[in-house]
Parts: structure tokens; C-alpha cells; sequence
């Protein structure tokens, strides 16, 4: 995390955004951003020192949970996660960088909190964890942890281009009775929205320790809470259309740090 | 459902002042909030953690309601002898959650 701050400072661009620089990195070629910051840069240095110690960090009450769960039997087949993937430090290591991935025998893409299911039901013969139920919070902040630091790597070539085209049509249509896309707020990034600076809105952080409901949060409950904002009615968590804005947004994000357990305010 | 973590050095030299941080996971339930039903959630929070070093209570504090979930603690000790560090949160009700570790003083 350090490292790549100390980066981007180098790279750093001031692109009309007034006094402030924040640390980014170029975007590549026909990106709809000039730059790609993290959402970290826009937090306060109290937050960001927070995220920053590996012990201040209480998303690392989740990332140790996580853990346990890794090597705890559960379900019929007598297994565990580790009885099939052995050490998670080796075998998941930048694994939750490139999710959400193609699945081929499904025939459409399957992200991180679904494939831990899939394991469950099938390998596991277990029960699948609810959707942001604690397990499941604390198995995918792990296996994301697994790979801080390396860079989001969102492969939207071959059949995943129709979702990847779903998804940014999702990021750009109004939604709402307040009528704002996605885009609306986060392709004004550096700006306030009342008391709030927005962000570019990346998924790199999550899930992400929210100081605010001083619990963890997923990227699709993130999502349902913006559409709540905009006084619209959300998709519902692991839909299909919420995992084509998933793929479209780890595609914008390609290239920055995994940062989970990022803290955000 | 609380979960503590600890981070103490496991050796010290005597008379060497070192950092004991805390964190453990709990929702702090303030007391004031109501469910869907319009009920009070009762109050249930960690409401005091001691710390004991080679059985003498050498930290202590009283914890309150506007206290944030998962209380971050961190205190100074200044060990002359090797001991046990003995850490003990405890909640509304009387339930108590502990850990305890060895430093070892050279």
C-alpha cells in the first residue's frame, strides 16, 4: 500500500481539479477517466492511517475470521476449504484480484462470494452463506486480503464483453427519483457533494470496513446503498445486473492496489 | 461473538516501556437504538477491560454507551520481570472474554 502511494506521488497529475493532487496512475488508452486514483485518496489521513496498520485495522477482525473459517470442516463431505485448496497464503494469492472470472460450465461470470458458495454446495456439501451474512463477509474480505497490493485484473475479453458492455450501460443510465447515473458523481470526483468529496468510485477497497455502520461492507451492498441514495429501487444482491456492474467496475479499476480491508468513512 | 486482538511484544528488557494495543470485535449496543418493531434494543456493551501483568492490575477502564463497535485499547506497561499478561473485556451481563500471553523479560 505504502509503496504504491509513494508511486503514484510520482506519477501524480493535476488534471483542472483545482489545488489537490492525488496519487494515481495513468489510465490506459480510450478509458473513460484521464486517471485512476484510489478511493483512498480521498479519505481523511485519520481514515487512511487507520487503513494502513495492519493492527488498527478492524477489517482484520474479518480477514482472521476468515482464516479460521478457511481451515473449519463444515458440510457433509467433511471438508474444509483447506482440504482442497491447502494454504490459502499460496493458493489464493492474487486470486481475489481477478474476480469476477468467466465460468465456463455455467456459461456466465461468477464473483467472488459466488464461487465460496459454489465451493460450499458442491465441494463442501454444506449450506450456502446468506448474502453479507458474517461468514461470508469474513471468507471473501480473506481470500481479497490474500491479494493486497497487487493490481485489480478484471479480464473482460471473449464472452465476458456482454457483460462488460451490460454493466457500463448500468454505470451510465439515471436511476431514481434523484435521476443520477453511477457516473453522475464518480466522473466528478475531487468535487464535494455537500459534506462529501466524491471518489472515482473503485472497487479495489472492498469488502471495506465502513467506520459509519463500523462494520464490514460488500461491493454489492455498496451498490444497493447508492441506489437507495438515488431514491431507486436496487437490483437485488448477486443479480445478474449487479455482477455485470461489478465486472464493468473492476474493469475500471484495473491496475490499482487490492486494498481490502480498505477503511473508508 | 466478541473476538480479541493482541499485539504485545513477546520478549522486553526490564525496565523497558512497551505498547500493548487491543481490538476486539463487538457490535457496542448502545442502548438507545430501536429495532423494526420500535422496541429498544437493551444495551449491550463492553463495559470495562482490565489488564493484569503477573497478577497485579496494571490497566484499567470503564467503557461507555458512545464508545464506537470494536473498541481499539492501547496502553503502556513497563515490565521488571518476566510474567503473564492477563487481558479481560467485560460485557453487560457479566460476560467476560480473555487473553493472555508470556513476555518474557531479559
Amino acid at each position: 500500500m505504502r509503496r504504491w502511494i509513494l508511486g503514484g506521488i510520482g506519477m501524480g497529475l493535476t488534471l483542472g481539479l483545482g489545488a489537490t493532487e492525488y496519487p494515481s496512475i495513468p489510465a490506459p488508452e480510450g478509458h473513460p477517466l484521464p486517471e485512476l486514483i484510489s478511493g483512498y485518496a480521498f479519505r481523511a489521513p485519520e481514515t487512511q492511517a487507520l487503513q494502513d496498520d495492519d493492527f488498527e485495522n478492524p477489517g482484520f477482525l474479518w480477514v482472521e475470521q476468515g482464516a479460521e473459517l478457511w481451515a473449519t470442516q463444515d458440510g457433509k463431505a467433511g471438508k474444509s476449504c483447506a482440504s482442497c485448496h491447502q494454504d490459502a497464503a499460496q493458493s489464493m494469492a492474487g486470486v481475489g484480484a481477478r474476480y469476477p472470472r468467466w465460468h465456463d460450465k455455467l456459461g456466465k461470470p461468477v464473483n467472488l462470494e459466488q464461487q465460496i458458495n459454489r465451493c460450499r454446495v458442491g465441494a463442501q456439501q454444506a449450506e450456502a452463506w446468506a448474502f453479507d451474512s458474517q461468514p461470508l463477509l469474513a471468507m471473501s474480505t480473506y481470500i481479497r486480503s490474500l491479494s493486497r497490493g497487487e493490481p485489480v485484473a478484471v479480464d473482460v475479453a471473449g464472452p465476458m464483453q456482454a457483460w462488460f458492455e451490460k454493466g457500463r450501460e448500468i454505470y451510465y443510465r439515471r436511476h431514481g427519483q434523484l435521476d443520477l447515473a453511477c457516473a453522475s458523481c464518480h466522473e466528478n470526483y475531487g468535487k464535494q457533494l455537500r459534506s462529501d468529496l466524491l471518489s472515482q468510485g473503485h472497487s479495489n477497497g472492498f469488502p471495506t470496513y465502513r467506520l459509519k455502520t463500523q462494520g464490514m461492507v460488500s461491493l454489492h451492498g455498496r451498490f444497493k446503498g447508492c441506489m437507495r441514495d438515488v431514491r431507486a429501487e436496487a437490483y437485488a444482491p448477486l443479480s445478474d445486473e449487479f455482477l455485470a456492474l461489478e465486472i464493468y467496475l473492476g474493469w475500471r479499476g484495473n491496475g490499482l492496489p487490492v486494498e481490502t480491508p480498505a477503511v473508508r468513512h | 461473538m466478541a473476538r480479541p486482538r493482541v499485539k504485545a511484544p513477546k520478549t522486553a528488557t526490564a525496565g523497558e516501556v512497551i505498547v500493548v494495543k487491543t481490538l476486539i470485535s463487538h457490535p457496542m449496543e448502545s442502548g438507545q437504538r430501536k429495532d423494526d418493531a420500535g422496541q429498544i434494543i437493551p444495551r449491550k456493551i463492553i463495559r470495562r477491560f482490565e489488564a493484569r501483568y503477573a497478577g497485579t492490575l496494571v490497566f484499567a477502564m470503564d467503557l461507555a454507551p458512545a464508545i464506537s463497535a470494536n473498541p481499539f485499547i492501547e496502553f503502556n506497561l513497563k515490565p521488571d520481570a518476566s510474567g503473564e499478561l492477563e487481558l479481560t473485556w467485560i460485557e453487560d451481563g457479566g460476560e467476560q472474554y480473555s487473553h493472555s500471553q508470556t513476555i518474557t523479560v531479559k
